[in-house]
């Protein structure tokens, strides 16, 4: 379908996950080419952030590969996956809640620099990274909120800066693990605008629940069902997929 | 950014007062004033772990206990840090506190919250248990009696030569522990504080951020150690016992964790309070008691965060007699 031919930034090798008796991720295999939008939907309880957790790194594979841009990172801790060049959203915000705006943008782009180390000098003196945080902040249109303390936010601002944050690192896939839940469908269509416009250099993999979503965002959509791959097809594919339809999409 | 001046415009009045003020008085203060800005360091340490990286440490003592132990034990059996070679051993204090806390965090740091305190507390008895215990370095429970004060140009010997020198050290280490704080790798650690997680995703390393968080206070604990074995005169496993760990951990509180110049307002309240009080009343422990409970009661932010309270009351206090009004004229 993405006939570029180059190395795939994400690529999973029948990876899985068991808690005890629990099989929660069951050989899985998927692949995002760069650039690429797909998208894993599936019913509450499918394994979708596991198998995100599985690919971040927060929680070790029982058997698989995780591929990122061709390197094999299985065994590998979730900086040095972040630094290849992969970030995420969490589906319960994650951002430094008694930290301002800017400390949150700042924390994230200062992640991937060696600078992150420097204890001798202010981090107000480092022009470049201010600068950087500045322009996402605009961009992102939250520069008027910059000093205030991410607590103090609405969810649906947290939901978008949570995204600001996973950019900050300038990523090259980026997995969003539902940026609209909780949102009013004013909020997510908000939402839908705000990932309409990101870099379309930028592959992403989304895990989300609200239709409108998915068929906006992703092109490619993975069924997830008892932690196995149900189906995966084109978006226009599933959306007519009967079995789908039965487990998820309105029948259910 | 403008508040931040003010901040730290007040602190630098702070201490220029204490500098001028207290060599005028009268001995028993220069004496408390010393011991308390000796101490500070060890809080400020403790500060950056608690306040700072949300690690709460329960085991700081160990690290002055070193510092202390290493100036006793070459002044006494060598002769050594009497002269100009005071600054190797305040060094070598430094150095072997912060080798000690690379040891003993590699078994810390990989635990958070209650589990971190406890085995903090765990490491901390281990450094009391050798100290009361290997009589021929440390002398068991007696302790080290030190002998004289280090003197080079300047005789230490005099109680406000020495104030200075600590009040010099202590200036030191507040500026290089705030540069730390403000730093990059400073809001790092505040940012683990906040969500480990996050930061990992991030792509920090956050063990090695808290372990060389860890190393640093670690080294900062020896460094009072040095300075609290010459303030004292002698050195005992009363240093290193649990009490001086709590008393660093609750300093902090009280003075407001996360400030560092809260844990030196702490430690000279509880210094005075202790002094003062012990003089008077045989029951001052309960008074003590009873200012750490209220503290953490009434004031989780400490005595650092009572300004920002009184705001956020006032514009709360507005906010009603606003509501009020709204009320009266619509009724």
């Amino acid at each position: 379908m993405n006939a570029d031919g180059g190395c795939p930034a994400l690529e999973l090798r029948g990876l899985s996950k068991s808690f005890g008796g629990l099989a929660a991720v069951r050989g899985v295999t998927l692949t995002v080419m760069p650039g690429q939008r797909k998208a894993i939907i599936g019913p509450n309880g499918a394994g979708k952030t596991t198998l995100f957790n599985l690919i971040t790194g927060i929680l070790p594979a029982s058997s698989g590969q995780v591929m990122l841009f061709g390197q094999d990172v299985t065994k590998w801790p979730s900086h040095r996956r972040t630094a290849l060049g992969m970030a995420r959203t969490f589906q319960v915000t994650s951002l430094f809640p008694r930290l301002t705006v800017l400390d949150n943008v700042l924390l994230a782009i200062e992640g991937l620099r060696p600078t992150k180390f420097v204890m001798w000098r202010f981090l107000s003196s480092y022009r470049d990274v201010y600068e950087k945080a500045h322009g996402l902040l605009e961009r992102a249109r939250f520069l008027d909120r910059k000093d205030t303390e991410v607590r103090y936010l609405s969810h649906g601002e947290q939901r978008q800066l949570e995204i600001v944050v996973g950019l900050a690192s300038d990523p090259k896939i980026l997995l969003l693990d539902e940026p609209a839940a909780g949102l009013s469908s004013g909020e997510s269509s908000e939402m839908i605008q705000f990932l309409a416009q990101l870099d379309r250099s930028l592959a992403i993999l989304l895990i989300e629940h609200d239709m409108d979503v998915v068929f906006d965002v992703a092109e490619h959509i993975s069924v997830l069902h008892f932690g196995q791959v149900l189906e995966a097809g084109p978006a226009e594919q599933i959306r007519r997929s009967e079995k789908v339809q039965q487990i998820y999409l309105g029948t259910g | 950014m403008k508040s931040q001046n003010i901040k730290v415009l007040s602190v630098v009045v702070a201490l220029a007062a204490l500098a001028i003020i207290v060599p005028n008085s009268n001995s028993f203060v220069i004496l408390l004033t010393t011991r308390a800005l000796a101490l500070s360091i060890l809080v400020m340490s403790v500060d950056v772990l608690l306040g700072y990286t949300g690690l709460p440490s329960l085991g700081q003592a160990a690290y002055l206990g070193v510092g202390a132990y290493v100036t006793a034990i070459l002044a006494t059996r060598y002769q050594f840090g009497l002269g100009y070679d005071f600054w190797i051993v305040a060094l070598l204090g430094i150095c072997f506190s912060a080798a000690l806390a690379a040891v003993f965090g590699l078994l810390a740091i990989r635990a958070t919250g209650v589990y971190f305190l406890m085995i903090t507390l765990a490491l901390g008895q281990c450094a009391w248990g050798l100290a009361y215990r290997w009589n021929s370095l440390t002398g068991g429970d007696n302790g080290i009696n030190l002998r004289a004060r280090p003197k080079f140009g300047i005789d230490l010997a005099n109680e406000v030569t020495f104030f200075y020198l600590v009040f010099g050290f202590f200036a030191v280490s507040l500026l290089l522990m705030y540069t730390l704080v403000r730093s990059p790798f400073g809001r790092s650690l505040m940012g683990i504080r906040e969500r480990e997680l996050r930061m990992k995703i991030l792509g920090y390393n956050t063990w090695l951020h808290k372990y060389l968080a860890f190393i640093i206070a670690g080294g900062f604990g020896g460094l009072a150690g040095v300075l609290w074995a010459h303030t004292a005169g002698i050195v005992s496993p009363e240093n290193v016992v649990l009490t001086t760990s709590v008393d660093a951990l609750l300093m902090a509180v009280l003075g407001g964790a996360g400030t560092l110049v809260g844990g030196v307002i702490g430690a000279m309240i509880v210094f005075g309070l202790r002094e003062y009080l012990s003089t008077l009343v045989p029951w001052w422990q309960y008074v003590l008691g009873a200012v750490y409970v209220l503290t953490i009661l009434y004031l989780p932010t400490g005595l650092m965060g009572i300004p920002q309270r009184i705001r956020q009351r006032r514009t709360l206090m507005g906010r009603r007699n606003e509501m009020k009004k709204i009320a009266t004229v619509t009724s």
